[in-house]
């Protein structure tokens, strides 16, 4: 590894390593029901934001397909999906865990909850739509056209309807989630750290997917030259 | 008098709001939250823990890393 090249990963560390400690050592609220695992907020909800990153990546890099159709676009958008989906199966395993201790059962029928699940279940939909298509450029254009609506969607049903309607989960029911209420000073200073180290190492992740990607292309192309 | 019913009013929703917070406020030292197990200085253990689990990882990561980097380099070597 270079310094000059890969600043950003020993960033990612220690941003990472800075959260595990003063996300357990720092000073937080004293508020009922969920007393000490306020602190989950450094990692259940920066998986969600790394999902929402990656899905961001993944959504511009379908775009940029459509424009240019060059294959390295949709091995971008593809593999940026992948990566997401397993920071939302994080977010969503953490999130059960939480919400059993601090609403007494693992799932509730509630609209940011099932919002989730929907969208999760809208990008399974789009890794099986890739296997389906057995043409490469057909599939990544199907894909690409498929993305733009499953990342619409997603912003639809975790962002938006949610504040529409009451929602236990906080950021919802109207109530943006950063309000004083919410994340307090002494809490800021460790979740922004936190959600920064934890992109990095998403988007770390992402890109050693698509490094490989490219090299098992690579030795595939030789096979068929020789 | 119409006035001063809906200025009475007024005042008692602002009371009204007011109170439940208070009394938040006055019950917060009592909600329970690890302080004997931090006075104790076991939640280090814990953040060591997590620490050496955390190194571990990303000592993965950073094998796979450059795992990938000598076979970038090992492919693109055997095009030229």
């Amino acid at each position: 590894m270079v310094l000059r090249r890969d600043w950003w990963k020993i960033l990612a560390v220690l941003l990472v390593g800075y959260t595990i400690v003063a996300g357990l050592l720092g000073t937080v609220p004293r508020l009922p029901i969920l007393n000490e695992s306020i602190r989950n907020l450094y990692f259940h909800v920066t998986m969600w934001f790394v999902m929402l990153f990656l899905f961001t990546i993944s959504v511009s890099s379908s775009i940029a397909y459509l424009s240019t159709e060059k294959p390295l676009w949709d091995i971008r958008a593809e593999l940026a999906v992948k990566v997401g989906m397993v920071t939302a199966t994080l977010g969503i395993l953490t999130g059960m865990i939480w919400a059993n201790f601090t609403w007494g059962k693992p799932w509730v029928n509630d609209p940011k909850l099932n919002g989730a699940a929907v969208s999760f279940l809208g990008y399974a939909a789009y890794l099986i739509l890739r296997q389906s298509i057995d043409d490469s450029e057909k599939k990544a254009r199907i894909a690409a056209v498929y993305n733009i609506f499953a990342f619409v969607m997603m912003i639809v049903f975790i962002q938006i309807l949610p504040r529409l309607t009451d929602s236990l989960h906080p950021g919802s029911g109207g109530n943006p989630a950063f309000s004083s209420y919410d994340l307090d000073k002494n809490m800021r200073i460790v979740f922004y750290p936190a959600v920064i180290g934890w992109f990095l190492i998403g988007y770390w992740i992402y890109t050693l997917q698509v490094r490989m990607r490219l090299l098992q292309n690579k030795l595939n192309q030789s096979q068929w030259n020789d | 008098m119409e006035r001063l019913i809906t200025f009475r009013a007024l005042m008692a929703a602002v009371f009204l709001l007011i109170t439940p917070s208070a009394l938040l406020f006055a019950q917060d030292s009592e909600i329970p939250m690890a302080d004997t197990f931090r006075a104790e200085g076991k939640i280090y253990v814990v953040v060591a823990v997590m620490l050496v689990i955390f190194a571990g990882l990303i000592s993965y990561l950073i094998y796979v890393d450059r795992k990938v980097g000598k076979l970038e380099r090992d492919v693109n070597n055997e095009e030229k």
